[in-house]
């Protein structure tokens, strides 16, 4: 059996919405280099709607390819749906993640929610900061 | 087409030894202890293979065992040696910092047990020199296990010149000798060296098949019990047909050694030289003491899994030392080991080439690497980082 499913793969050779938006209106960026995994998330919102987003990773397989189907499933709905998305959900879509791997599910998660907290603080968005994990450690992914 | 550039892991077997093992897998299934025509036909084979082997090695025949491979050998050579150490009071051990799994954890095990295990650090390029060694020795130290080339990045350790500080210091001297056995000459008379452990797979040869090297007079410890085989050392049944596939591969790659490490060797030259023109990039071990297939960058920037699954999209595998393919947290201790920071270490490629590997292959590699590279620093945050100065540049 091959280390990752074949969606993952695709997801990794073919990744959807990779890059910067320019005058983004959302960050997030979570993951730090020593671990050896950094995902920089950018998004575009118009009316409460991810009109765009784009990603960059630094990082192994399936963290490039938990970015790009993160990306695909936040693009066109809105924040508070995209705040609801769970790591759980990015491993699903990619038909699973070995053991070893499912911390790159978490930082995809964590990467949408730190640009949309970022988004938040921009705009004087009151916002409740327990829905928000705190990147800062590391343990938040070594729980998984 | 598929370029295979990863022999440390393991090589291809070759036809030589294939051809020596097919009448043990048939005919040839004695036991080696049976009294009969049957079991004796397997035991001339263990005793020519020995002979053989021993010869290679500039040892006699009754100073090898054999093993299930590398692991095996290098675990029992130290518990032996850790062993004879404790009965004479010595429970000092001395070794390097970027030693085989095998050596560390099994010395790891051995400091659980009361000794003392001192891991000299190999500095940038990765090397100990024999004066450190010789400096180390302390009167209670019963084991110097030093490898005679790295894995990892392919730095070819002094070990005569150990072996001989080893030898005037009366300590016993263990090396690890995996990468180099078939690919540098080895003479453990002249290179001083009491025990040696060798795996068959790192040069054509089958799988799950090693020798432990000890001098005469050198007593092993066995830690597989059972029947009387291998002296009494090494208990089990022979496994006849890989002993004589080792032994076979192990007379070929000794007899074309320095035609086989010329060429080898210009092609890990050419390697080096072409992808040292990658940005940022940086060789990892001793530049000029090099095993001759050994290859090992690191790259700015980027992670070692996402580059190793794109080149084997394009047909190369390869190997790296990031956390991600060694399923830890940490990257390579051999590359934290000769000083490289770990978002840098993440970053690394290991190509390992032999005889087989051609030319043609080499001008691929040479093509699609820094294409990869370049395709990953384009997606990476960290590499953007770099290239606007919100971050330094290691390398």
């Amino acid at each position: 059996m091959a280390l990752y499913t074949e969606i993952v793969m695709d997801h990794f050779m073919n990744p959807r919405n990779v890059g910067a938006i320019e005058n983004a209106d959302g960050i997030g960026e979570v993951g730090n280099a020593k671990c050896g995994d950094i995902m920089k998330m950018y998004l575009k919102i118009d009316d409460g709607i991810i009109a765009d987003v784009r990603f960059e990773t630094f990082g192994c397989g399936s963290a490039i390819a938990s970015s790009s189907m993160a990306t695909e499933m936040v693009k066109g709905r809105s924040i508070e749906d995209a705040l609801t998305i769970t790591n759980k959900q990015v491993v699903e879509a990619l038909g699973g993640l070995p053991a070893h791997k499912l911390h790159c599910s978490v930082l995809a998660e964590e990467a949408i929610k730190s640009a949309v907290r970022d988004y938040y603080e921009r705009n004087g968005v009151p916002y409740d900061k327990s829905r928000f994990p705190n990147c800062e450690s590391c343990a938040s992914c070594q729980m998984v | 087409m598929t370029i295979y550039a990863d022999n440390a892991a393991t090589t291809k077997m070759g036809q030589t030894a294939l051809n020596a093992m097919l009448p043990y897998l048939t005919d040839g299934y004695g036991n080696p202890s049976s009294l009969h025509s049957v079991g004796q036909r397997a035991a001339e084979a263990l005793v020519g293979a020995r002979e053989r082997i021993a010869a290679c090695l500039g040892a006699s025949p009754k100073e090898i065992t054999f093993t299930s491979g590398g692991s095996e050998a290098d675990n029992q050579a130290i518990i032996s040696a850790a062993e004879l150490g404790e009965r004479n009071g010595k429970k000092h051990i001395l070794s390097t910092a970027f030693e085989h799994h095998a050596v560390l954890h099994t010395l790891e095990k051995l400091k659980q047990q009361g000794f003392e295990v001192e891991l000299l650090p190999v500095g940038s390029t990765g090397t100990v020199s024999a004066e450190m060694v010789s400096s180390s020795i302390r009167e209670d130290t019963c084991l110097v296990t030093v490898m005679y080339a790295n894995n990892e990045i392919g730095s070819v350790l002094p070990v005569a010149e150990i072996g001989a500080v080893c030898k005037e210091k009366g300590v016993l001297f263990h090396t690890d000798a995996v990468q180099a056995a078939g690919h540098l000459h080895i003479d453990v008379k002249a290179q001083n060296i009491d025990m040696l452990s060798l795996s068959a797979h790192k040069f054509h040869g089958p799988k799950g098949i090693g020798v432990l090297y000890a001098k005469q007079g050198v007593s092993l410890r066995n830690i597989i019990e059972g029947g009387a085989q291998e002296r009494g050392k090494r208990a089990g049944t022979e496994n006849i047909a890989a002993i004589v596939g080792m032994a076979a591969a192990l007379e070929e790659a000794c007899a074309h050694m320095d035609e086989n490490g010329k060429k080898v060797s210009a092609m890990r030259d050419r390697l080096i030289e072409g992808l040292s023109h990658i940005p940022h990039s940086a060789l990892n071990g001793d530049p000029l003491n090099r095993l001759p297939g050994n290859v090992n960058f690191c790259f700015e920037g980027i992670e070692g899994e996402s580059l190793l699954l794109l080149l084997d999209a394009k047909g190369i595998c390869a190997s790296s030392g990031s956390a991600c393919t060694s399923g830890s947290l940490d990257p390579s201790h051999v590359l934290l080991g000769i000083g490289r920071p770990h978002e840098v270490a993440h970053g690394s490629l290991r190509l390992s080439l032999c005889e087989w590997n051609t030319p043609d292959e080499v001008g691929v590699i040479l093509d699609v690497v820094p294409k990869v590279v370049e395709h990953l620093r384009n997606m990476s945050p960290m590499w953007k980082d770099l290239e606007s100065g919100k971050r330094q540049f290691v390398l």
